[in-house]
């Protein structure tokens, strides 16, 4: 099984493209899914119930840092997917390392922000907008969370078996993943965050 | 009683049943679950039940137990009609009828509940999972193992959905579970958890069965059969498969949040802290609108198959039906406020949604006229899927007529939340739906058993059902208009006793259809050497599932057919292209696996847990789940091959059963 493959790099000509197609349909129903909550986030958004609005909570600078390093992880994700294209074991593992490192960072984070929130006593019972910040934003963390233990597995089969059209299919599907939680992100990065921010 | 509560959560034996109602129910449902277990073990079948069913990714297989789920949930959800329809005779002036108004409440959300999720979406996905594949041309589903997944978390949900009988209650928030009714103020028991949790797991059945089946017809339709060759019924099951991923993750969401809600304080639907209860009524029903057009569009398909079929016509107007299709699925997403008219969105909005309701009628007048002008001078046969066809088209349309009134927002806040509203919906999931799926299971039986069904039996079934509804839902129609609303445990008002005592008859008669169908099984069953299906055509079709033999073999087609035209079978027959020697090929099928039920058995875990409020069980629920899916993945060979040659044995042995054409 370990046997490297030659063609079929993207997978995409290849006759069983179906679980590409297949991932396409169910990234849009998670995407749909992240839409639900966008929506209840912007119909709730200023029901803050007498407690603190978005920008009186978000602290900016440390949310930018956050995106730049859930950006500079899917473009390191990008790197694992050329490496995988060069069927290099030791780049894609170097990559896929880089990117889970900063998926763990970027997780690391987002927690310690809601760790202050709840703190100071911001957390989700204090009001229908904290209510939906802290769903939306924590379905998005839940989200990375999942990818960053796909990653693991991920590591672990590539050890294990190097190149097959199972490994190279499923780290594309995680690239899929990967960029699409990245959108999200910068929805949340924008409707949430700034328009927070500046209280729009 | 600290530790229990740390370790059972909300469970203890409170929870078992207080009342004589839910005791008797709860003791039967028991001594039933025992009796089956006993009798598989009597007869030593656990193997095969394992081996043979549980752990197949036979689509044909799987689409047999979504049918006997949604038959023996249908049975369930009939005898909650038998409830309410003795309470509702019943209840009037000094009496209180049978049951208290909390198990009335209870009935009622039951009802709707299994109703909608686990009988018409059970035979829909069932009907889908056998025809299919088939009628595509193609061996199997595109992601067996998923399809599996689905159905087990389907069979998890309707788990959970009955376990109220024997533990704890249920919800007595109505079928749609509207807060704050079903906020944790309101409702403190585990009732609208137990609603949710079922809800959830068979959601998201369906939504990877949604995903499953649009991959499927878009990526494994037979040679030379190009979209606009695609049957009918296929064609009405894309699309109302596309319906299924735009709305099912907004069900997903909402129940989520609402769970959140109640289980940890949040304020998204509540009615202080800053909630918006009416964003559940918008959520909840831009789910709900499309869900109904997700059940009643691949009934339309059945009814085009069947009425072409047996009218021995080409479908009157193919690609007018199927863009009457896709115009109602995309106008089923505009209209979800029509369910609320009076939530007071002012008139422009209203406005809106009434108009756009009213422009669906034109689309379905589109098909109602198309499957007439099938019929009209067609060498019509009235086997039993024309009755229930016929049944159809005049009690649809009757209620396609209510729809509309009801589309009018100024006779909407009349009739809001009335009979007259109870009994329209009725009219379109019953004989739209119902009758629709009835037709199909009549028609296709053949096909996956080998044998035709008792057409007397099935003819009165029909009948039965048709004269049952009109005098069921006639009177509700009347009584609704008079001011009675729905979900009355009570009522003071004797003039209203008659009416409902008509509709209880009516409910009689709909039994008598009930038993005609289980006599028309059982008969057919044993009867079944008389009525063998040797030619694997049995109706002279016209699409591609009538080509292969019948039963239909694991493979579906030894060779892969090619298509040209649109009704490729009936050409073939009308053309009597010449016979060649087969020759086979290796055939490619997945290997069973016990994964899909492990998954779904982990996911029940999750639900009950979270139910309960049991943490560590959901937690071992998570992680149960997680690995099993992790080491299913990590299996690399999961599929077989049967050799051409052991192909050729097998082809050989049917014909020699005669069952060849």
């Amino acid at each position: 099984m370990t046997a490297p493959l030659d063609n079929a790099v993207t997978l995409k000509h290849t006759p069983d493209d179906k679980p590409l197609l297949g991932f396409w349909i169910y990234l849009m129903t998670d995407c749909l899914l992240f839409a639900s909550l966008f929506a209840t986030y912007i119909v709730l958004h200023n029901n803050t119930y007498g407690g603190p609005g978005g920008s009186e909570l978000f602290d900016m600078p440390s949310i930018l840092v956050e995106t730049l390093i859930l950006l500079t992880s899917s473009f390191t994700c990008g790197l694992a997917m050329i490496a995988v294209r060069q069927r290099s074991i030791k780049h894609t593992l170097f990559w896929i390392g880089f990117t889970f490192v900063l998926g763990v960072i970027f997780l690391f984070m987002e927690l310690t922000e809601f760790k202050h929130l709840i703190a100071e006593g911001n957390s989700w019972h204090r009001s229908g907008f904290l209510s939906s910040f802290f769903t939306l934003v924590g379905t998005h963390g839940l989200h990375i969370a999942i990818g960053l233990l796909w990653l693991l597995v991920m590591g672990w089969k590539l050890i294990k078996q190097g190149f097959t059209i199972n490994t190279i299919r499923r780290l594309t599907l995680f690239s899929m993943f990967w960029h699409f939680l990245d959108i999200i992100w910068i929805f949340i990065f924008t409707f949430v965050y700034l328009i927070g921010a500046l209280q729009l | 009683m600290n530790l229990f509560a740390d370790i059972l959560g909300k469970l203890s034996f409170d929870a078992l049943p207080q009342e004589m109602v839910t005791l008797g129910a709860g003791i039967g449902m028991t001594l039933g679950a025992l009796g089956l277990v006993a009798l598989i073990t009597y007869l030593k079948r656990w193997t095969w039940l394992w081996k043979e069913w549980i752990t197949s990714l036979d689509p044909k297989k799987i689409g047999i137990m979504y049918i006997i789920v949604a038959t023996v949930m249908m049975l369930r959800g009939f005898a909650d009609v038998i409830m309410m329809r003795l309470q509702q005779a019943l209840s009037v002036g000094d009496s209180n009828g049978l049951f208290t108004a909390d198990t009335f409440q209870q009935v009622f959300s039951a009802h709707g509940t299994i109703m909608i999720f686990f009988v018409a979406m059970g035979l829909m996905f069932g009907i889908i999972n056998l025809i299919v594949p088939l009628q595509i041309g193609a061996r199997d589903v595109a992601f067996p193992f998923l399809n599996s997944v689905s159905f087990w978390l389907f069979f998890a949900g309707m788990i959970i959905i009955n376990l109220p009988m024997v533990l704890g209650e249920f919800s007595a928030a109505g079928w749609l579970a509207y807060p704050p009714l079903s906020g944790s103020q309101y409702s403190p028991g585990v009732g609208v958890d137990y609603w949710i949790w079922s809800l959830q797991l068979s959601g998201i059945g369906s939504l990877l069965s949604g995903i499953n089946f649009i991959v499927t017809i878009l990526k494994m339709r037979a040679p030379g059969m190009t979209l606009m060759k695609m049957p009918v019924f296929s064609w009405s099951v894309l699309i109302s498969m596309i319906m299924v991923i735009f709305a099912f993750p907004i069900l997903t969401a909402t129940l989520t949040l609402l769970y959140l809600d109640r289980t940890m304080g949040m304020h998204f639907f509540t009615a202080d802290g800053g909630g918006n209860m009416m964003m559940y009524v918008n959520l909840i029903w831009a789910w709900g609108h499309p869900e109904v057009y997700i059940l009643v569009l691949p009934a339309f398909g059945i009814f085009s198959e069947v009425v072409a079929t047996f009218s021995r016509k080409r479908l009157f107007g193919y690609k007018s039906m199927i863009w009457a299709m896709s115009a109602i699925a995309f106008l089923s997403f505009i209209v979800w406020l029509h369910h609320f008219f009076t939530m007071g969105a002012g008139a422009s909005v209203n406005a809106f949604f009434g108009i756009m309701t009213m422009i669906i009628g034109i689309p379905t007048g589109v098909k109602i006229f198309n499957w007439l002008f099938t019929m009209f001078r067609g060498r019509i046969k009235f086997n039993s899927p024309m009755i229930w066809f016929m049944g159809f088209v005049f009690l649809f349309t009757l209620g396609g007529m209510t729809g509309v009134m009801l589309a009018v927002p100024g006779i909407d806040y009349q009739v809001h939340n009335s009979l007259f509203l109870v009994a329209h919906f009725h009219t379109m999931i019953i004989s739209g739906v119902v009758f629709g799926f009835f037709a199909g299971l009549n028609y296709w039986f053949p096909k996956i058993f080998g044998f035709t069904l008792h057409e007397g039996l099935g003819k009165a079934a029909a009948w039965l059902w048709s004269c049952g509804f009109v005098l069921a839902f006639g009177p509700l129609f009347i009584l609704g208009l008079m001011g009675a609303t729905r979900r009355l445990d009570h009522y003071e008002d004797t003039s209203w006793q008659t009416l409902f005592i008509i509709a209880g008859v009516g409910v009689a008669i709909i039994g008598l259809g009930i038993a005609s169908q289980l006599l028309q099984i059982f008969i057919s069953v044993k009867r079944r050497k008389q009525n063998m299906d040797t030619t694997g055509d049995p109706w002279n079709g016209r699409t591609l599932e009538w080509s292969t033999v019948s039963p239909a073999p694991f493979y579906n087609f030894a060779i892969i057919p090619t298509v040209t035209e649109r009704d490729q079978f009936w050409e073939t027959k009308q053309t009597g292209s010449a016979q060649t020697a087969p020759i086979y090929t290796d055939i490619h099928m997945p290997k069973n696996t016990g994964a899909g039920v492990i998954i779904a058995g982990f996911s029940f875990l999750v639900g009950f847990g979270a139910v309960w409020h049991i943490p560590w069980l959901a937690v071992i629920g998570v992680a149960g789940a997680i690995i099993a899916i992790v080491i299913r993945l990590t299996n690399d060979e999961t599929e077989y091959t049967i050799p051409a040659t052991q192909v050729a044995q097998l082809e050989l042995a049917s014909q020699h059963k005669g069952q060849y054409k």
